[in-house]
């Protein structure tokens, strides 16, 4: 027998020879369980990623095997690490080039909140210049952490309806980023 | 230890430059000279031309805010002789309304960096600086970072009072 788990389906109608759900949940489970992230890793907590990417940990079990290291291609943008003020333009620039739909996960104190870098040249947190899904807390997280903010990401994108991106109320949210 | 006493570099020095030049001491058998802003780029050229002294190498070129002295903005000359392993430091104030001085890149290339630096953190205009602009910092600061007055934190911020952490 293979120990290899599946899924489960999303709610909707069963019956002999049919499943009825709607769109926005298959796609949601399909685009939950197949996300590409683009790591954005500039200090420690990009070491605690690559634990959680390595085989102990082991990120691919959730459909995140494969990375993409261009923002053209990706879903899930993790920032992980310190963004200095001179940082931020060419990190708004990734997340300009990542196509809808997108997620921004912040890593850790730093990308988070500057972390303990309050100072003149570092960033006070990622969310100055653009918006965040989910924030994991630590510095660095452990790998568990991250994992856990990655199923935190899963579930919104599960959730997401399909309208979202066109909602005024998010066109607001980018519009208060400066981002059209 | 170097082939030249701090004692002898400091007469050679002397004899050139007199009142010109102050001796501030010798911590850890470093000589510590200080002179002014008139003479700065004369007393470099002639350490590094000097047939006995040569001190070719530009080691450091830095500066410092004390923002209690009359003079508050300093810059620090750090000079190695390779020739007779001997290092010099050198020391220039100037008041905070008039943070001009001349550009030592007329002496080594390597002063360019060093004094676009010293420019982004203190404010110092070196003349005659081949491209005098921010190096490390963003573009569009409006401060000099290592100035005293200018606050370590954001005072803007909310997020990181003292009684969110029990303090």
């Amino acid at each position: 027998m293979s120990d290899i788990q599946i899924v489960d389906a999303p709610p909707g109608v069963e019956g002999s020879g049919f499943f009825a759900t709607s769109l926005d949940k298959a796609i949601g489970l399909a685009r939950s369980h197949s996300l590409w992230p683009l790591p954005f890793a500039t200090s420690c907590c990009g070491i605690e990623f690559m634990a959680t990417m390595g085989s102990h940990y082991d990120l691919s079990r959730f459909g995140a095997e494969r990375l993409s290291f261009s923002p053209r291609q990706a879903d899930l943008l993790m920032v992980m690490g310190t963004i200095s003020k001179k940082m931020g333009p060419v990190l708004r620039q990734v997340y300009l080039q990542m196509a809808e739909p997108r997620w921004v996960m912040a890593v850790g104190a730093c990308a988070s909140s500057g972390g303990i870098f309050d100072t003149y040249s570092v960033l006070q947190g990622i969310d100055e210049i653009i918006p965040v899904d989910v924030y994991v807390p630590g510095c660095p997280p452990r790998p568990e952490a991250i994992i856990d903010g990655f199923m935190g990401i899963q579930k919104l994108v599960q959730t997401e309806s399909l309208r979202r991106r066109n909602e005024p109320e998010y066109q607001k949210l980018l519009a208060s980023y400066g981002i059209q | 230890m170097g082939k030249i006493s701090n004692e002898e570099l400091l007469s050679k020095i002397n004899s050139k430059f007199g009142e010109q030049v102050t001796t501030t001491g010798e911590p850890f058998g470093l000589l510590t000279i200080e002179t002014g802003k008139e003479q700065i780029i004369s007393l470099l050229s002639f350490l590094k031309t000097d047939a006995a002294l040569q001190f070719i190498f530009l080691t450091a070129l830095t500066g410092i805010h004390y923002p209690d002295q009359e003079k508050q903005i300093g810059v620090v000359y750090h000079l190695h002789s390779l020739v007779n392993n001997v290092r010099i430091r050198i020391k220039v104030f100037m008041h905070d309304t008039d943070v001009h001085i001349p550009t030592a890149t007329v002496l080594w290339d390597g002063a360019n960096w060093m004094e676009r630096e010293t420019y982004d953190f203190f404010g110092v205009v070196f003349d005659g600086h081949p491209d005098l602009r921010r190096i490390l910092n963003v573009d569009d600061m409006t401060v000099f970072p290592m100035r005293k007055e200018f606050p370590l934190e954001d005072p803007n911020r909310v997020d990181k009072k003292d009684y969110f952490f029990g303090r």
